[in-house]
């Protein structure tokens, strides 16, 4: 099946999961039509009720919106798509901030690793 | 409201109890997973719902009617063995399910085996096991039914087809009938399904959304299967 699903949690969160993932990164761009849910589910290789649920969850999020004849379209409200992004972002580097300080390093020398691969990075 | 029904299902082969009080309520507009392992009742379900076998005790309705030829023209039954002969072509299948069902949809079926690039006069003895199983999916799924019985649809062949398959089940029914699948492979159905269905020795042991299943336990399905049925 196209769209890889981790074992132990709901199918329809991690939906909801890849889509706000897009949103954020602009994978998909504000104020584009999403394709239909049996086209989608088709294409995820999910039961169809299961993209509805998903969908809907993002609507109420209001990340997507319905349109009455164009489908559902990704929001153009540019401050909701970077507050998500940035709630993406932090989660992400609080993660990285926990396991590094479980490998028992202080918080200078994670600031100065991340310092010296960033820098290293640049001249690449 | 629910399309079928069974309360208090039992059918007993001599000694051996096959279904075992078995009392179920499916819905219309659901994928349903009717899983367990081999023995557990999946097939003698399947075709008691289609008139094969006359349960001991019990009754069962789909919508709201007996097993009976009414029920039979709504519902589109692919059998868990392959059961058409080597002889017919292709083209002679769609005529066949033209002639038994007024619900086909003739063009259909032929469209989806000319995008499979099975030929109209391919016969059936030339092609491979998975390219059947194929055909047999594609002429039950353009049926125009309000319930489909799919007994072991992807058994035994290899995973681009059980992918083709399952697509085709999701691209295809209709979204208001409903759709039971009895399959073992629990794997790679799990996606697919509304809600799960687990028989074991003819009892059913859970009837539940499979999502509400990986939140309550944590675990996916298969999982959860490979738990209860442990030996």
């Amino acid at each position: 099946m196209a769209w890889n699903f981790e074992k132990g949690k709901p199918i329809y969160s991690q939906i909801v999961e890849r889509f706000r993932k897009n949103i954020a990164s602009g994978v998909y761009q504000p104020g584009q039509r999403i394709k239909s849910v049996r086209d989608l589910a088709v294409e995820a290789g999910v039961n169809p009720n299961t993209m509805q649920r998903a969908l809907s969850e993002l609507e109420r999020e209001g990340l997507l919106y319905s349109e009455r004849t164009a489908g559902r379209i990704v929001t153009s409200d540019k401050d909701k798509i970077s507050g998500i992004r940035r709630e993406m972002v932090t989660d992400i580097a609080e993660q990285f901030i926990r396991n590094m300080r479980d490998s028992g390093i202080s918080d200078e020398e994670i600031l100065s690793i991340v310092r010296q691969i960033l820098q290293e990075g640049q001249k690449s | 409201m629910a399309i079928l029904e069974a309360d208090g299902l039992t059918k007993t082969y001599g000694s051996l109890c096959a279904l075992d009080q078995v009392s179920l309520s499916l819905e219309s507009g659901r994928i349903v997973g009717l899983l367990g392992p081999n023995g557990s009742g999946k097939t003698t379900f399947i075709k008691i719902c289609n008139g094969l076998l006359v349960p001991a005790a019990g009754e069962l309705r789909i919508d709201g009617s007996p097993v009976g030829t009414a029920t039979k023209a709504l519902s589109a039954y692919l059998p868990d063995r392959d059961f058409l002969p080597d002889w017919m072509k292709a083209s002679d299948v769609i005529d066949y399910y033209s002639d038994f069902f007024s619900d086909f949809d003739a063009q259909k079926a032929g469209d989806m085996l000319e995008d499979l690039g099975i030929k109209a006069d391919q016969k059936l003895g030339k092609m491979s096991k998975g390219t059947r199983e194929k055909l047999r999916l594609i002429v039950t799924m353009a049926r125009r039914a309000k319930i489909y019985f799919l007994d072991e649809p992807i058994a035994g062949v290899d995973p681009a087809a059980r992918d083709y398959i399952l697509r085709t089940i999701i691209a295809n029914y209709n979204t208001d009938a409903l759709v039971v699948i009895s399959t073992h492979l629990i794997a790679d159905v799990e996606s697919v399904l509304d809600e799960a269905v687990l028989l074991r020795n003819g009892k059913v042991v859970l009837h539940a959304p499979v999502d509400e299943v990986r939140e309550r336990t944590g675990k996916s399905l298969d999982e959860y299967f490979r738990e209860v049925f442990a030996c």
